[in-house]
């Protein structure tokens, strides 16, 4: 028998069906795991304890004949924007200090109806604003991935904590957020499967909103087969929320067929760009071939608009979230910081409960909705976010899946371009053209770079589409053979 | 005729506009499925979506959208089949999102049209747009002398916002606007339009320029007024009191102004500068309205007949008078009591009963039409029994008076109290006689032409009958026996 921290969650649904070992072992391993691995900062709130009592039930259950859904006792971690009943819930961030939700999110609910376990609740950024995870009141997170050079590496970002602990074995699949690129990049920086979801598929019924229109769940996972086992679970119709598409969820898991022959890869040119490092390229051009090899066909597309992308969302995103934070303002719960009269109260309490980052997009959010800049910034942006959306359909005519790099490089060490915001937003450069255009995507592990830090490929399809993806990605990753493990994983077992 | 501000430098007319606020009758809020009745304790009617907790996201109620349609088919207005939610962004603690889901750039409802019924005739005023929007809390600041308390109850509440254009031009034209707008809600049943809960409240837009002046002033904004009174009088005093500045050299700064009804004026809430930047943008967690014709169609069939419809009815079908009309057509409860009483009598009859005898009596007991102690039918009952001569409409106010006090049926009453009308010649004549016969001296004075004492014998007459003898019949028997 594998050491259970490292099996897989499709391996460990086959050995809990089989009875190899029960849930609740299953799960003190990684209870014992997480402990062992607090220097990494995974973790904001470790729940041992209602994990231990999910997992018992879950044995009980099963003993009893009557397992759950396809997750039951399978212990998993649920990043820190996903209100949880009855557990502490921070987004990150100090102003929702002692913040206890009364209720559970929609995602988190529908995997503990499949059974799932609940280790904990993961670090992020400050309210999934940030690429690093370096923006988290709780302090930054360890990419358990490093180099001998003395420094730690970010684990990327929002999503820093779910990445860390998946690929430091601490869990066995994680839920993340991705906005811009929140779940793909820090899978790529940990050498780990990040997907992100067509826009509606999963509910966003609480979840603490950045970017209203952008926000989506997804699953962050060692293998491609994992994260459609999880997507399964997590995805589905909610009329809690009026943006959730009423759609049957097909099964991803079996979509993975290995057969991508005839199907069309595109690749955009504009993706190409001035400066990307060889090692990222090299890496693209092989991912290419490998595709090719496997019987797909590479088409070379054009999507002029790209250079907008990033720009459009850093307009988009701020706006919405300088309104969707607002209402954090030490009225009702959370951090209160008192002031002699209402407004000082409320510049106190947003001044002391909200990060730099958090600040700086809630003004930039502020300004571009202002009378007099609205029409310049938002409407502007929002003409580009559709040029973007039509040109992506376009394309979608005559390719099948487009391949590009998750992220410009490979993770960079904690304190590095912290005081260029510009130089972090760029991050999220091959990201975010698929969350404006609401795109299914997916980060697959596909190489080192030349200092032996994980790189990922990246995969987009048309709207509710994720079949192929997970198929491509199925065929991806078989064939980028990608064995590599974290230096940390490597000094700890 | 028209309202004129006489100034040491002419004639000022005012121009004012009308915002008013309507909370729309449905079980559950706009956004979430809290309950929205009246009174409740503080608190307590408040769900996960009212209170902005994190990650709660607004679902439409669709009976608002129905409701909102139905009024502006009401209007005849413009429905807009694509229509848009916005954020209106401004930090206050009884509005815990942090911004008002309105409607900003696309509203549900466009132009349409009221028409006032203005002692000079009808007013046509436009109704530039009506939109849907979250009510917020309420900030109670007289529970504890250092901190406010916030009652979420009304957080969320559905409201519409119907907007007019600048065409009234006087507080009388105000205060009728406000009161047909009103009656043709509670017509269709969107909105109660109960004024003192707080159902149907109003702002004022109001400027003021000299008489023949093309081009509108800058105005001034009072905030909610909460009764027709008290939206006249403000107006009334905004007006004098912009004259008053212009007249003196000065200029109207735009602003917002708070009506004190106690101190009865108005005074500065802020100004221009001070004014709000909203930061409207689409709400990106609702999708936009999206209607087909066929829902109008439908809602549009199932209108029931509206104030000026009916007021012609009343008119045309009925014989009333354009004034009783008015009256009866205000307010859709009493147009409904009068018809059920008119259908089985005499309908002008039966509209001086409601108007004259009944409103005094509902006046003078404070009650509402639908608080009546006498029902439309009893009434309706009472007004047949005198247009057909069974009792005579004095007798007729003594039986009203015990329908009130006792209650039954008129009929019956008349019958235990006997006090059906005599209508039979030979008696009423045999009363005549004996009358002659006991006072030879004032037959005496008629026969010589004092004509005056018909009225003496009138009285003789009733008397003896205990008021029952058909006065109609007695004056011209006496008339025929006394010659």
């Amino acid at each position: 028998m594998n050491n259970l921290n490292d099996i897989t969650l499709a391996e460990a649904r086959d050995g809990l069906s089989r009875g190899d070992y029960t849930s609740v072992e299953l799960t003190e391993a990684h209870i014992r795991a997480i402990e062992a691995a607090r220097d990494l900062n995974s973790f904001i709130t470790e729940t041992p304890n209602v994990a231990l009592e999910r997992a018992k039930a879950s044995d009980v259950r099963r003993a009893g004949g009557n397992p759950l859904g396809g997750l039951d006792g399978i212990p998993i971690a649920a990043k820190d924007l996903f209100c949880t009943e009855g557990v502490k819930t921070t987004a990150g961030s100090h102003i929702l200090d002692g913040f206890i939700p009364p209720y559970e999110s929609t995602v988190t609910q529908n995997l503990r109806n499949a059974g799932a376990v609940m280790l904990g609740k993961t670090n992020m950024d400050e309210f999934a604003m940030g690429s690093a995870n370096i923006t988290s009141y709780f302090g930054a997170v360890k990419n358990p991935w490093s180099i001998d050079d003395g420094k730690d590496r970010v684990p990327g970002g929002s999503s820093g904590g779910s990445a860390a602990a998946i690929a430091a074995h601490l869990a066995i699949a994680a839920t993340g957020s991705d906005t811009g690129g929140s779940i793909r990049q820090p899978a790529s920086f940990t050498g780990i499967v990040g997907m992100k979801p067509t826009y509606g598929r999963c509910s966003r019924w609480g979840m603490v909103a950045f970017a209203s229109s952008l926000d989506q769940a997804g699953p962050m996972t060692r293998t491609v087969q994992d994260a459609a086992i999880m997507l399964k679970f997590m995805a589905g119709y909610d009329p809690k929320d009026s943006t959730s598409i009423n759609k049957t969820i097909p099964d991803f898991e079996s979509a993975m067929n290995g057969n991508i022959k005839g199907l069309r890869i595109g690749i955009p040119t504009e993706y190409r760009l001035d400066g990307l490092s060889s090692e990222v390229d090299n890496l693209w051009k092989q991912g290419v071939d490998l595709l090719k090899q496997a019987g797909a066909e590479p088409v070379e597309i054009s999507l002029p608009h790209t250079k907008y992308a990033l720009p459009t969302y850093y307009i988009v995103a701020p706006a919405e979230a300088s309104s969707n934070l607002a209402r954090y303002d030490g009225v009702r719960y959370g951090l209160r910081v008192p002031g002699d009269s209402l407004d000082e109260m409320y510049e106190n309490t947003r001044g002391a409960g909200f990060g730099k980052e958090v600040r700086r997009r809630i003004m930039i959010g502020t300004y571009v909705l202002s009378a007099g800049y609205y029409d310049a910034y938002y409407v502007k942006a929002m003409k580009l976010r559709t040029l973007i959306l039509q040109e992506f359909q376009q394309a979608f005519e005559s390719v099948d899946v487009m391949l590009t790099p998750t992220a410009p490089s490979a993770a960079f060490a904690i304190g590095e371009r912290m005081d260029d915001p510009i130089q972090m937003y760029l991050n999220d450069v091959f990201t975010v053209p698929a969350s404006l255009a609401g795109l299914p995507a997916i980060s697959v592990p596909s190489g080192l770079s030349g200092d032996g830090l994980p790189l990922g490929l990246h995969l987009i399809t048309k709207p509710f589409d994720e079949e192929t993806l997970f198929r491509v990605a199925g065929v991806l990753e078989e064939a980028v053979k990608f064995t590599a493990q974290p230096s940390y994983l490597r000094g700890f077992s | 005729m028209s309202y004129i501000l006489e100034g040491e430098t002419g004639e000022w007319e005012v121009v004012i506009g009308l915002e008013v606020h309507a909370q729309i009758m449905s079980k559950a809020k706009l956004f979430s499925g809290a309950a929205t009745e009246f009174g409740a304790a503080p608190n307590t009617q408040v769900s996960l979506v009212d209170a902005a907790m994190p990650g709660m996201l607004p679902v439409i109620n669709k009976i608002c959208i129905e409701q909102a349609v139905r009024t502006g088919l009401g209007l005849n207005a413009k429905i807009n089949l694509r229509s848009v939610f916005e954020r209106k962004n401004y930090f206050y603690p009884d509005l815990p999102q942090g911004y008002q889901i309105s409607q900003f750039q696309e509203p549900i409802v466009g132009e349409g049209i009221v028409t006032l019924d203005m002692p000079e005739g009808p007013r046509e005023i436009g109704i530039e747009r009506l939109h849907m929007e979250q009510d917020a809390g309420k900030s109670l600041h007289d529970q504890d002398p250092n901190l406010t308390f916030i009652d979420l109850n009304r957080s969320g509440i559905a409201l519409m916002e119907i907007v007019s254009n600048p065409d009234l031009r006087s507080p009388a034209e105000a205060g009728e606007y406000i009161l047909k707008l009103r009656a043709i809600l509670r017509y269709l049943g969107t909105c109660d339009g109960n004024m003192e809960q707080g159902s149907l409240r109003c702002d004022a837009n109001v400027s003021v320029r000299i008489r023949g002046e093309v081009a509108l002033r800058t105005r001034t904004e009072i905030k909610n007024i909460n009764s027709v009174r008290f939206v006249m009088a403000a107006i009334e005093h905004e007006a004098r009191r912009q004259v008053d500045i212009y007249e003196n050299g000065g200029s109207i700064i735009q602003e917002t102004r708070l009506y004190d009804a106690d101190k009865d004026e108005t005074r500065s809430m802020r100004s221009k500068e001070e004014a709000h930047d909203y930061r409207y943008f689409p709400d990106p967690d609702l999708l936009p309205i999206v209607l087909d014709q066929e829902f109008v169609d439908d809602i549009k069939a199932t209108l029931p007949e509206l104030p000026d419809v009916k007021k012609s009815r009343f008119i045309n079908d009925f014989g009333l008078s354009a004034d009783d009309a008015t009256t009866l057509i205000s307010d859709v409860e009493i147009a409904n009591f009068f018809e059920s009483a008119a259908i089985i009598s005499e309908p002008k009859l039966a509209a001086n009963w409601v108007i004259h005898e009944l409103f005094a009596i509902l006046n003078r007991d404070g009650l509402s039409i639908a608080k009546s102690p006498v029902s439309s039918v009893n009434l309706g009952k009472l007004v047949g029994l005198i247009a057909d001569n069974t009792i005579s409409g004095r007798i007729a106010k003594d039986v009203f008076e015990i329908m009130i006090n006792e209650g039954g049926d008129p009929a019956s009453i008349i019958e235990d109290k006997g006090l059906k009308q005599i209508t039979n010649t030979s008696e009423i004549e045999g009363m005549i006689d004996e009358l002659i016969d006991a006072n030879p001296e004032q037959t005496q004075q008629y026969r010589e032409g004092n004509i005056k004492v018909a009225g003496w014998f009138v009285g003789q007459m009733m008397t003896a009958s205990s008021g029952k003898a058909n006065p109609q019949m007695v004056n011209e028997l006496l008339k025929k026996k006394l010659s």
